[in-house]
């Protein structure tokens, strides 16, 4: 008798254990496909690193020589502003040259392969691929169908994981709050189209996060979410008591093929994060948000623009961390 | 080996000389992390320096990073004040290959525009591979192929000759 997994509800896994791909044998890191398999030692130094980053404001030339003479291609099947800019920047800072391909204006659109573009851009002689795509693996796919030499730095793979996005969460928590061990971190919002949360959810148990929820309607939470090590609410004033830190979820509109939700406005009655509501929790809590907001969709404009806001700091920080996971990969390939 | 703390002396007063011959009251110190930095503050110690001193890590500045990599541990640089127009005395534990030198030089520009850089090295050895040289020196040593010196501390600061392969 074969016990068959019960995989078919499971949340989206494609390919091979994501760390054979993206960790070197002595355990570095050559890709950055996914948070989830990471050691806490391993993301505690890409923080490390990131700290490093973000103290360089002060210096009169905002840049370090770290990447001269690298090619950084931004390949980007999906819109994004703050995450390819982002990344630009990361990697401008880092003195690399970068190369932003958009799928709008690519060849994508008259019929190329993923592999074929990917061979194409090998044959120019870049270093690394910074690749964001509507279909959950596609990073893993590119990882490992690239030239040894080339890294590949996942900027979103459909509902899969977003893990330089959770990597600046963890940042910029660290930063405000320190210690995660004592942390109640909410999540709340449309957990099932998100990338973001997932990468978050796997990030915050990785450094060891005292209590991990998740909070939203039914219709919007994966099966067995429970698997993920977090504790489920459906009611976001059972879900805010106590916490330091809520991270809001964009409702993804564009993914919503069917009728997940009644009305957006009935969403903001009941999930929307207001000033009432986040008196519930503690008085220093963190309120994050990975951006765009939709305001009055999820979150309340005077929350998303209040004192316990991070929202803006998550987008610095963005740059420090994505500069630490670029230096971090691109400094394996040749070791 | 040398009590370190002769040659600290050795250093104090050679910088005490050469600052007074240029006329400088008293330069803006700042050690190379992480033994530079423990030579740059037992020397503002004994030279009674009041203004606060800089710390560099020149990890981001290396020319061996596209084949060692990142190096594990990137502590932030910090420099007091603005450089345009200051006086540096650049502080490191050994200078060896130059390299290090040439990456904090490297690195202090991208701060602003110094007046001059005066280096200042605890123990200074052969195998030069770059064209720096230290004004300042509290011992010079000839060591054998594969041979090293380094500093350990911060209580007590010693030196120790270590044997290493292969790496320059």
């Amino acid at each position: 008798m074969i016990a068959l997994p019960s995989s078919a509800h499971r949340l989206p896994q494609p390919g091979p254990l994501p760390n054979d791909l993206q960790l070197t044998a002595d355990g570095r890191l050559r890709h950055l496909l996914t948070v989830e398999g990471l050691s806490r030692k391993l993301v505690t130094e890409i923080l490390d690193n990131a700290e490093s980053f973000a103290n360089m404001n002060e210096k009169a030339v905002k840049k370090v020589p770290l990447l001269r003479g690298k090619t950084v291609v931004n390949l980007f099947f999906e819109a994004s502003t703050r995450t390819r800019t982002t990344f630009e920047l990361a990697a401008k800072r880092l003195s690399a040259d970068v190369l932003n391909i958009n799928v709008s204006t690519s060849s994508a659109v008259k019929g190329e392969s993923l592999l074929d573009t990917l061979r194409n851009l090998e044959a120019m002689n870049v270093d690394m691929f910074v690749v964001r795509h509507q279909d959950s693996g596609a990073a893993h796919f590119m990882a490992r169908h690239t030239q040894p030499g080339i890294s590949v730095l996942n900027a979103g793979d459909g509902r899969h994981a977003h893990p330089t996005q959770a990597l600046l969460d963890m940042f910029t928590i660290r930063r405000c709050k320190g210690d995660f061990t004592r942390l109640k971190v909410a999540i709340v919002g449309d957990i099932l189209h998100s990338r973001v949360a997932r990468s978050q959810i796997h990030a915050l148990n990785i450094l060891q996060a005292g209590e991990v929820r998740v909070v939203a309607p039914r219709s919007l939470l994966p099966a067995q979410v429970e698997d993920l090590g977090v504790h489920v609410f459906h009611d976001l004033k059972q879900g805010l008591r106590d916490v330091d830190v809520v991270m809001m979820l964009r409702l993804q509109r564009e993914r919503m093929e069917h009728a997940h939700l009644p009305s957006e406005h009935e969403y903001f009655q009941l999930f929307g994060l207001t000033q009432r509501r986040l008196l519930l929790a503690k008085p220093d809590c963190l309120v994050m948000h990975p951006g765009p907001a939709n305001r009055g969709v999820e979150i309340d404009s005077a929350v998303a623009d209040g004192a316990q806001s991070v929202i803006l700091q998550q987008v610095t920080f963005g740059i420090a961390v994505r500069m630490a996971v670029m230096s971090m990969t691109i400094g394996v390939q040749g070791t | 080996m040398a009590e370190i703390a002769s040659l600290l002396d050795n250093m104090v007063e050679q910088t005490r000389y050469h600052f007074e011959q240029r006329g400088i009251d008293e330069p803006l110190v700042v050690g190379i992390h992480t033994g530079g930095v423990w030579i740059a503050e037992a020397l503002v110690q004994r030279l009674g320096y009041t203004r606060p001193m800089g710390k560099l890590d020149i990890s981001f500045y290396r020319d061996d990073f596209s084949r060692i990599g990142m190096h594990p541990q990137v502590r932030p640089s910090e420099l007091p004040e603005e450089l345009d127009n200051q006086h540096i005395l650049l502080v490191d534990d050994v200078l060896f290959t130059g390299r290090t030198i040439r990456a904090a030089l490297n690195e202090l520009f991208d701060y602003g525009r110094p007046a001059s850089v005066t280096l200042a090295v605890l123990v200074e050895r052969d195998g030069r591979e770059l064209p720096i040289e230290a004004a300042i020196v509290g011992a010079h040593l000839e060591l054998g192929a594969g041979e090293q010196i380094k500093l350990r501390g911060p209580e007590p600061l010693r030196l120790e000759r270590v044997q290493v392969e292969g790496r320059s």
